[in-house]
């Protein structure tokens, strides 16, 4: 049994990661439709493996829990959970919840 | 500050001596093996842990993230060697020398440089073995797992020069080590007989190669691999 992460706990972790990646993109908040990865993100393949790197680095700091978010299951999904950071948080939530099971 | 440097396989032979060198040269050193050490230096850190077992290396690897703040360089000396004809070696042989040559390299490649990116600096060297470009009989599956971690050390070079870290290998003569302590003298000196330079590797041949890896100045050389004794 992992612990209970609450959802807004995981926003606030997306959006640290997101910010001290990118600090002159970021210095304000940061909205849930905006796009991450693809054709419209800001984010290039390299700068994704970075952020979800420092969200699992992050995780494990805090709440003592090993994740790897790109896992299979995520790479095999219809519409990839990298697209944006709503569909990160979310994704994020789902196997934070998988582990709590 | 000092520099700090992770080694795998410390309690013995080559990362014994590596671990106590870097100590000398004003390193803070964290080492790992399956036994413990005696404590020889406050700058030395000890993980007893199974190279090979990912819970415990990632645990050992966010203990050096929170409380040591990283590593700047890894050498992934850890390694076991197995001499035998391929007819006569059996399966579990197999994954366990690729286990422990091949897969605990990638994990502490990863686990390192997940650190190291984050200072957008770090230093990796990987160990490999002339027994690979010298294609020798007896040594099919150690051979070829040391080549995996070849190609796995020049693949990575690419993955991780945006993060300014370098990944190199070295590959040891034979060395009078426990590694090869069970292999039969003719079979050793047939094997220094192929070198350009006909004689064992000592200790700090082997850290000489690392000093040059590890340097400030390297940071233009990676994905390559040094041999010993002219192979």
């Amino acid at each position: 049994m992992t612990k209970n992460i609450k959802i807004v706990e995981i926003k606030n972790i997306v959006h640290k990661a997101i910010k001290d990646n990118n600090p002159t993109n970021f210095n304000g908040d940061i909205l849930l439709n905006t796009s991450l990865f693809g054709s419209d993100g800001f984010l290039d393949s390299l700068g994704l493996v970075t952020l979800l790197v420092n969200i699992e680095q992050e995780i494990e700091a805090i709440y003592d829990i090993a994740l790897t978010i790109a896992d299979e299951k995520a790479l095999s999904q219809s519409r990839s959970p990298f697209r944006s950071v709503d569909s990160l948080v979310e994704y994020l939530d789902l196997i934070l919840n998988e582990k709590n099971e | 500050m000092n520099k700090k440097i992770l080694i795998t396989g410390t309690s013995r032979g080559i990362g014994d001596y590596l671990a106590k060198y870097y100590i000398n040269l004003g390193y803070q050193v964290f080492g790992c093996s399956r036994k413990d050490v005696e404590p020889f230096s406050d700058n030395y850190y000890h993980f007893e842990l199974d190279i090979c077992d990912e819970p415990s290396v990632k645990k050992m690897f966010a203990k050096i993230n929170t409380e040591f703040d990283g590593i700047d360089i890894l050498i992934n000396n850890a390694g076991i060697a197995s001499m035998n004809h391929s007819l006569l070696t059996t399966i579990d042989t197999v994954k366990n020398i690729f286990d422990t040559n091949f897969t605990a390299t990638f994990l502490f490649c990863r686990e390192a440089a997940k650190l190291m990116q984050k200072k957008k600096f770090g230093r990796i060297v990987n160990f490999s073995t002339v027994a690979f470009p010298l294609s020798l009989d007896g040594e099919a599956v150690y051979a070829s797992s040391k080549a995996a971690v070849v190609s796995l050390t020049k693949i990575l070079a690419k993955e991780f020069a945006p993060f300014n870290i370098t990944i190199n290998a070295v590959g040891p003569t034979p060395v009078k080590t426990d590694l090869i302590k069970s292999v039969p003298v003719e079979k050793i000196n047939n094997l220094i007989n192929q070198q350009a330079i006909k004689r064992f590797g000592n200790f700090n041949d082997i850290a000489n190669v690392i000093d040059f890896f590890i340097k400030t100045e390297s940071n233009f050389i990676t994905g390559q691999e040094i041999y010993l004794g002219g192979v």
